[in-house]
């Protein structure tokens, strides 16, 4: 303050009003929205903008990259000799694909992430893992996104006695002892549901998904409970009312919309814990059936290798790493950025 | 207050019990057997299993089980185990040093190391300590304990040499090498827990302390002339540490869980992986014993957060009593006991969001 007015007092009245004529024509006159203030002060958070690159790259690398590696891979193996599996392979062939002249290869130009003890292409089994790892990441949040949501949604909004029993069983969710309890179901469930959905990949992929995500909602269901007890008394929402819209519709339309912030905030560090526990599962030998290479089960296979060839390890245990602490960076982030408070 | 302590331990039962009936439902449910060591071999009769499974009570359907479980639970009776026909207490009692020794000691260093880093990077908030201390603790909640296990054994074990691989039970402490011996194979698994609790002790910490920097009183301390030293370190320090006294108050539970995938990993036969054998055999008495371990002791340990919450409602630090609170109802529910390698997550998760700054 003081320094403004001396300033002004010192200084010639014409230098003044030029450096105002510069703020102003510097001023831009597209209008700030909420989502383009989050998108800045987003940009502003190095690690959460290299940690969301990250991400993008191992998503597209898993999901479009095998396109581009399969018949890379392929090539390699005829130039040098080695037997091809088909006329047409893709990723599901190769990651089976033995290759008994070539076990434990340290990474070269042919397998740049080497082999394993059967010779099969680690970076073909990483990728095929990571969509596992990636998948089973995101159904577990958006599981226990929902469910939180809704949860809070219902406790928040009617209060009273549904929110006195929907927060009690909150609780009771809370005090389950979590990682016991999953490994728990997921090994004594495990046979059942195979047998039911038909398939062990896609059998354990539903009970990890389903454990994993029906054990991780109850902070979700807090945040948006704590939401919508504020949000619910505003003025936007009266006037909704007094317009005669119906109540879900204010729920999900009116009230939910603003509490979207946190919620995202969560989901992003929810899908980080849930391949953390996929990956823990694998690493204890409850999880995906050992012929399916998760990222966690490619880390268990290598660990017997580790004196030997300790990249088996190391290579998928990165990936792992490399993903949730991104995620991680990102979640931060955009707690930061999606914080209306922090106008900067 | 003592009303309220009382209204917080009378919540505590009926939520272990509704625990302890979930998980029996679960085990019994769930097709297992805990007989299965039996079926193929030829050398037991069909009836011997009969009489084996009468005389484990396993031929009673399963809420009458439950009951009666409850009640020897109240007797003190721990039951048997059915995989090894030992009684429970005194695997309990088998597993409990080696536990103590590897998680016990790694959450005291998490908490001797966390607090000063924790103060350091509040006090001098983006300064390079802060940023380093920052960036590590994210490393750190963010690297499975697999992986931390596997690079230091790789690094530490295999190329130089310096640790064991296995975590060896059978030493005695008897002589000065002996000792060696022993702290030697402790570094490892110590490390790796240390890594994880640490960073989330840390975030924590500076949470905390950045809370109450920003607050009048401090404002006040600083005009009446108090310099820096007293003022971090008796006025916003003493107030900071209520929420984490708390939470590490929380974590100990922990401590009696064992954790899971470090002993795995190091071969350490301590609690977690006794947990890991029982689930795997359907020993129901043993994995009954062992979850309830980890819920009783936060109600027992309700005490000393609840203090906490009275220090802090009666203290200045107002403003934070509604997470006090919240914190002391996760005790008691025991929302921390995550029988992981993580510090109670779910807690630190839901604190992060709560005092995220």
């Amino acid at each position: 303050m003081s320094e403004a007015d001396q300033v002004i007092d010192g200084g010639p009245a014409v230098t003044v009003t030029a450096k105002a004529q510069q703020l102003t024509t510097r001023v831009s006159t597209k209008p700030r929205t909420l989502m383009s203030d989050a998108w800045r002060r987003f940009r502003k958070h190095r690690l959460a903008m290299i940690g969301a690159a990250i991400l993008v790259f191992f998503s597209l690398a898993v999901f479009i990259g095998p396109i581009f590696y399969v018949p890379y891979l392929v090539r390699q193996l005829e130039t040098s000799g080695m037997p091809v599996p088909s006329q047409n392979p893709d990723l599901e062939v190769l990651i089976d694909h033995l290759d008994f002249l070539n076990i434990l290869s340290p990474p070269t130009l042919t397998h740049p992430f080497g082999t394993d003890d059967l010779g099969r292409d680690l970076l073909a089994r990483s990728l095929y893992g990571g969509r596992i790892s990636l998948m089973v990441g995101f159904m577990a949040m958006v599981i226990a996104i929902s469910i939180g949501a809704v949860v809070g949604a219902l406790a928040g909004f009617f209060g009273k006695t549904i929110d006195q029993i929907l927060m009690r069983i909150t609780d009771l969710f809370l005090s389950l002892p979590g990682v016991p309890l999953t490994i728990l179901t997921v090994y004594l469930f495990r046979e059942p549901v195979i047998q039911a959905i038909g398939s062990p990949e896609a059998g354990i992929f539903l009970i990890v998904v389903a454990v994993v995500g029906g054990l991780a909602w109850m902070q979700t269901a807090r945040i948006v409970r704590a939401s919508f007890l504020s949000l619910k008394e505003k003025e936007f929402v009266e006037a909704a009312t007094a317009l005669g819209v119906g109540r879900r519709s204010i729920m999900f339309k009116h009230i939910l919309p603003n509490a979207i912030g946190p919620i995202i905030v969560a989901a992003t560090l929810e899908v980080g814990n849930a391949i953390i526990a996929e990956s823990t599962l694998s690493f204890l030998g409850v999880g995906f059936p050992p012929d399916t290479p998760t990222w966690g089960r490619l880390v268990t296979d290598g660990s017997q290798y580790l004196q030997t060839s300790p990249w088996l390890a190391l290579f998928p245990g990165a990936l792992i790493f490399l993903t949730v602490l991104s995620i991680n960076f990102l979640g931060d982030g955009l707690r930061d950025a999606l914080d209306p408070r922090s106008r900067l | 207050m003592t009303q309220y302590i009382i209204r917080r331990v009378l919540i505590a039962i009926p939520t272990l019990f509704v625990i302890s009936f979930v998980i029996f439902a679960i085990l019994s449910l769930a097709p297992g057997d805990p007989l299965a060591q039996f079926a193929l071999n030829p050398s037991i009769p069909e009836s011997v299993r009969e009489r084996i499974r009468t005389s484990l009570g396993l031929d009673q359907p399963w809420p009458v089980r439950y009951v009666r479980w409850l009640g020897a639970m109240a007797q003190g009776d721990w039951g048997i185990s059915f995989n090894t026909k030992a009684p429970v207490i005194d695997l309990i009692w088998q597993r409990l040093p080696q536990t103590l020794q590897v998680v016990g000691v790694a959450y005291l260093i998490a908490v001797l190391l966390a607090i000063p880093i924790g103060i350091i990077s509040a006090v001098k908030q983006y300064s390079l300590f802060d940023n380093v201390a920052t960036f590590l603790s994210f490393v750190g909640f963010s690297v499975p304990s697999f992986f931390t296990g596997l690079v230091l054994i790789l690094v530490f074990a295999v190329n130089l040499g310096w640790f064991p691989i296995v975590y060896r039970s059978t030493i005695e402490v008897t002589n000065l090498e002996t000792f060696g011996q022993q702290v030697r194979q402790m570094v490892l698994p110590i490390s790796v827990l240390v890594v994880q609790q640490t960073a989330a002790l840390t975030r924590f910490m500076r949470t905390s302390m950045l809370d109450n920097l920003s607050l009048d009183y401090v404002r006040t301390a600083r005009a009446k002339g108090l310099n820096d030293r007293t003022v971090v370190l008796r006025h916003v320090l003493t107030n900071s540490l209520i929420p984490v006294v708390t939470l590490v108050a929380l974590g100990i539970p922990t401590i009696f869980a064992g954790a899971i995938v470090t002993e795995n990993l190091f071969r350490v036969n301590g609690l977690g992986a006794l947990l890991i054998t029982s689930i795997n055999n359907s020993d129901t008495p043993v994995v009954m014993a062992l979850t309830f371990i980890l819920r009783s002791s936060p109600c027992s340990l309700t005490l000393l957060p609840t203090f906490s919450t009275v220090c802090s409602i009666r203290g200045c630090a107002t403003a934070k009593t509604g997470l006090q609170k919240r914190l002391v109802v996760a005790s008691v529910g025991g929302s921390t006991a995550n029988a992981g390698d993580h510090l109670p997550f779910s807690t630190l998760a839901f604190a992060r969001t709560i005092l995220s700054k």
